[in-house]
């Protein structure tokens, strides 16, 4: 053991390095720890692990990270720490460490490497299983340690195997469905900070076992009496613990306990020089086997034995350590004070059934054991030791969770240190009629802290029995969600941090965006152009400037983002026909055609415009945010009813590259684009395809317009879509050729009341809410959804229809999302009767004001009515007008 | 994260599939002939059990195929899996 050196509450301490810092400061004296969260009731460190209520300090040195029990930080020179009080705090400073992941398939993953899981671990070795080991204390032993013993070498020898991996400090955070299960790994903080190391600081393991052994072992808990939180006051275990490894700062002590452990601890305490004043023992009468090993072993070492009593109350110094312990029986009134500096409390074991409830397993409460165990085994999953109710030897524990106590009492007797929740708190839910843990739980924030009930839960489950006079399990069962212990959010991130957070989607064209100035929109994955402000320009300008120039002269876009699905086949008219509500076998080879897709239900779930390539083979494009659910639905409908259909489906999206140009002046451009095409009207009509040279690349133009304005959608190969892009922009230079992101593309659609699935659509749009009725054929026998517009909810009056909305104040913009109601205006009193809300909405250069598109009620009918929107600070009044803003008659798509 | 036998590619991770309910609810042929509550019952009524249940899946991040599958939907415990259109396997309940 080396000496080192850290600072704690901005004090100098030294301590061993290794051992925890609880034990270090215990070493050097430091009983009282800190003030307690709520009520700044004096707290010293209560436990030996994970399950601590009180000794958390935010950890400044290295990493960093708030609220860490002292209990399980490993002492390494030039540790700094300051003591919370309930309340963590984040470095400033950034945390360069590294993280990362690992995946691993394993035969079996054993949790625990105490006695059963290295039992566990020796079996499946020996079958020539593969075997992951993972332990969340430093070193093996599990609760051997708890009770002073040695770990077997045999046993430990397992951990060396060349089929077993052993990983300690390893915590299974999370158990989940067919043997998964979450750990992380902590890897460096334990070593010297001037150890120079390039291993990433915690590593989080993701596990795939065929078979995963819990053996996670057990917790001691405490008892509530009045005053059972003061320094000094300390789980038996621990307390033997600390002593035993020379961290000593106590004088006299008294043992309290249910169970054979207080009397192994009162030897411990005996052993290592501290006074053991008394065992008091709440049990009168115990087995010959108790009365001749445990009773027998202190009386040979002249400790007293009080039995049939427990402690009631404890006093504490001028400073607030304890000074004494009360002692009394439960059916007397007789009390007697025994000075002590230490009062170790055996309160009976809880076994960690954290992870078996994760999955579902349900703890059964065993009266001969005092606790809640798990015994399962199933294919996935087996519980082994003291989870699985094998203490060891008979610790005949009484199930007892406190004395009696008096109001007055249960004020200052606590059931969760954390969070400084009393008996009296408890009492009030239990008076307020709650029953279940759960509902407790929320009435009292019992287990809700730091520590999530590790300690206080049994206790609350037992006090509940007590008060209401049921079993432990008859109250309900405990639940526990992942993580077991908090983690940092960088190690469940790894390396996918900043730019790899999430992949992102880019088109070819995506540098000249970037180097435009363009702020992006995400767009599912993709990252798409919003606009394209010139220097000073608001978005606001930018989009007004925008949609001018393409109703005015000409404007380009990148649209590669669609989703595109190559479909080759026979029958693949005949597929789409099915797929899509109107008719598509009988569009001519070189034409495209928009269509809408329903879901079974009649509602719209897709839309997109596709091309017949050829005979047989089309390209359909669907919504950016779509083409992977289209794809899918695709595939289930041919793969699953139609399977004699021969159709196959690519997607496509990736590999085509378009570039669209709008406007009436888009003529003129692609005119200059393409010579070879001829693009009169006459030869080359509104949503016809042409193959031709366009700036030297081979490309399938398309006279598709989103806007309503004349426009042209260049299809090439992705390779050359900056090469079009770049074209496009050169040789319209003199036409003032204007590139327009997301908004503007918003705004020219809506001002021709062109839906967007997704923003007028929810999933409980019908076609004809949508006011597109001319979509839906009438010809064919079926397509999916042809059936479910005939049923009496998609055809009945009073649906919520696609409408305009004009504001009275054309300079205000509504915000989308806003509630419409009808017959109201300022003065009209509340309650009013809501119609509809706004979809979408924008400020229109072509209108030279606002308007909004909107479901309403009924909204077709309703063209002409005055309607109200209250907002916030006012009420705006407006009509409901017609869906369609900009050029109702379709003259302005053939230029 | 549940484990998915794939009927083309073996087990692989939940999330490389997509759900697509219960398996072996046909698209009713003639459906316009079919009542309202007919047609209600195929769109809306799933048989939900609690236990094992036959389900569609497809595994969209791997080979794109469509297939049924037992599942338990008190554990999430997968029985066999099985090509669309092949004999389906009894029950393991």
């Amino acid at each position: 053991m080396s000496t080192v050196n850290f600072t704690f509450d901005g004090k100098q301490y030294s301590g061993e390095k290794g051992e925890s810092l609880a034990s270090a400061l215990l070493r050097n004296g430091v009983v009282y720890f800190t003030d307690s969260s709520y009520k700044d009731r004096p707290r010293g460190v209560m436990g030996l692990w994970v399950e601590e209520t009180n000794a958390l300090v935010n950890v400044d040195s290295g990493a960093g990270e708030p609220l860490k029990p002292a209990t399980t930080i490993e002492l390494v020179e030039g540790l700094v720490v300051r003591s919370a009080q309930g309340v963590g705090d984040l470095p400033d400073t950034r945390d360069n460490s590294r993280y990362d992941k690992a995946n691993r398939h394993v035969d079996v993953l054993v949790v625990g490497a105490g006695t059963s899981g290295l039992e566990a671990a020796k079996k499946f070795s020996d079958q020539g299983k593969s075997v992951i080991v993972m332990d969340d204390k430093p070193a093996a032993g599990g609760h051997l340690t708890y009770l002073g013993q040695p770990v077997p070498a045999e046993l430990l020898a397992v951990l060396d195997r060349a089929n077993v991996t052993y990983l300690p400090r390893t915590t299974v955070q999370g158990m989940y469905d067919q043997g998964y299960s979450v750990a992380t790994e902590r890897r460096t903080d334990h070593l010297d900070s001037n150890v120079h190391t390039e291993m990433s600081r915690i590593r989080t393991w993701h596990v795939r076992a065929d078979h995963t052994v819990l053996a996670t072992g057990a917790f001691q808990r405490h008892l509530v009496f009045a005053n059972n939180d003061r320094p000094g006051i300390m789980l038996s275990h621990a307390a033997a613990t600390y002593v035993s490894n020379g961290a000593n700062p106590f004088n006299t002590a008294v043992v309290v306990t249910v169970d054979n452990q207080g009397y192994r601890d009162a030897i411990r305490l005996h052993k290592a020089g501290v006074k053991v004043a008394a065992v008091v023992d709440i049990r009168k009468k115990v087995s010959k086997a108790t009365k001749k090993s445990s009773r027998k072993a202190i009386e040979a070492l002249g400790i007293r034995l009080i039995k049939g009593a427990t402690v009631v109350d404890t006093s504490a110094n001028l400073v607030g350590i304890l000074s004494s312990v009360t002692i009394g029986q439960a059916k007397s009134d007789l009390r007697e004070t025994i000075t002590a500096d230490l009062l170790a409390i055996s309160g009976g074991w809880t076994p960690v059934v954290h992870l078996a409830t994760f999955i579902g397993i349900k703890p059964t409460w065993s009266e001969k054991r005092a606790a809640f165990v798990v015994k399962h085994h199933s294919q996935f999953v087996s519980t082994t030791g003291m989870l699985a109710g094998d203490f060891g030897d008979d610790d005949e524990p009484a199930v007892f969770f406190g004395p009696k106590l008096t109001a007055e009492q249960g004020l200052v007797a606590f059931v969760d240190y954390q969070r400084d929740a009393t008996y009296r708190d408890f009492k009030r839910a239990i008076d307020a009629g709650m029953r279940s843990i759960e509902h407790v739980k929320r009435y009292t924030a019992i287990g809700t802290a730091h520590d999530q009930g590790k300690t206080s839960g049994t206790v609350t489950m037992g006090l509940i029995g007590q008060a209401i006079g049921k079993a432990p399990d008859e109250i309900g069962s405990l639940t526990f969600r992942p993580p077991y212990i908090s983690i940092p959010f960088a190690a469940l991130a790894g390396r996918d941090r900043g730019l790899l957070s999430d992949p992102e989607r880019t088109t070819p064209i995506h540098s000249w965006h970037v180097a435009s100035g363009a702020p992006m929109e995400d767009v599912g994955q993709w990252k798409r152009p919003w606009y394209f402000p010139k220097s000073g320009e608001t978005m606001h300008a930018a989009v007004l400037r925008e949609c001018a120039a393409v109703r005015e002269g000409v404007g380009v876009m990148d649209a590669s983002t669609l989703g595109k699905i190559d479909i080759q086949g026979k029958d693949a008219g005949q597929f789409l026909d099915m797929i899509y509500t109107n008719m598509f076998s009988t569009l001519k080879v070189g034409m495209s055609r928009y269509g809408l897709m329903c879901g079974i239900d009649g509602m719209v779930f897709d839309d997109g415009v596709t091309t017949r390539i050829s005979e047989n083979h089309w390209l359909m494009t669907t919504t950016t945010g779509g083409a992977a659910k289209v794809l899918d639905w695709l595939e289930e409908w041919l793969q699953t009813e139609w399977p004699h259909l021969e159709v196959y489906c690519t997607s496509v999206t990736e590999q085509i590259s378009t570039v669209a140009i709008v406007g009436p002046k888009s003529r003129e451009l692609m005119k200059r684009l393409a010579p070879s095409l001829d693009v009169s009207n006459e030869s080359f009509a509104f949503m016809e395809n042409k193959h031709a040279d366009v700036a030297g690349v081979p490309a399938r133009v398309a006279r598709i317009s989103f806007s309503g304005e004349l426009a042209y959608e260049i299809n090439v190969p992705a390779i050359y879509g900056l090469h079009i892009w770049e074209s496009v922009m050169s040789q319209g230079a003199d036409l003032n050729i204007t590139p327009y992101g997301t908004e503007t593309m918003h705004v020219l659609r809506a001002e021709k009341g062109f839906v967007i699935v997704g923003q007028e659509t929810d999933g409980t749009q019908t076609p004809d809410d949508l006011d597109m009725n001319w979509i839906v054929s009438k010809k064919k026998d079926d397509f999916i959804g042809k059936r479910s517009f005939s049923r009496a909810d998609t055809a009945r009056e009073g649906r919520h229809q696609l409408v305009g909305i004009l504001a009275d104040d054309g300079s205000y913009v509504i915000p989308e999302g806003a509630y419409i109601v009808a017959g109201a205006d300022a003065n009209t009193p509340p309650p009013v009767k809501h119609i509809g809300y706004i979809t979408s909405s924008y400020d229109s250069a072509a209108l030279g004001r606002s308007f909004a598109l909107a479901l309403v009620a009924n909204g077709l009918a309703r063209k002409g009515e005055k309607i109200a929107i209250p907002m916030a600070d006012r009420v705006v009044t407006g009509v409901i007008t017609d869906s369609v803003f900009v050029d109702k008659e379709n003259t302005r798509r053939d230029g | 994260m549940l484990h998915i036998p794939c009927p083309y590619c073996g087990p692989r991770d939940e999330t490389e599939f997509h759900y697509g309910s219960e398996a072996h609810v046909a698209y009713p042929e003639n459906s316009s002939n079919l009542t309202d509550e007919e047609w209600a019952k195929f769109v809306f009524i799933r048989s939900n059990p609690k236990g094992w249940m036959a389900e569609r899946w497809v595994h969209s991040a791997g080979c794109r195929r469509w297939f049924n599958v037992w599942r338990n939907t008190i554990n999430h415990e997968f029985g066999p899996s099985y090509k669309p259109f092949t004999q389906q396997p009894k029950s393991p309940a």
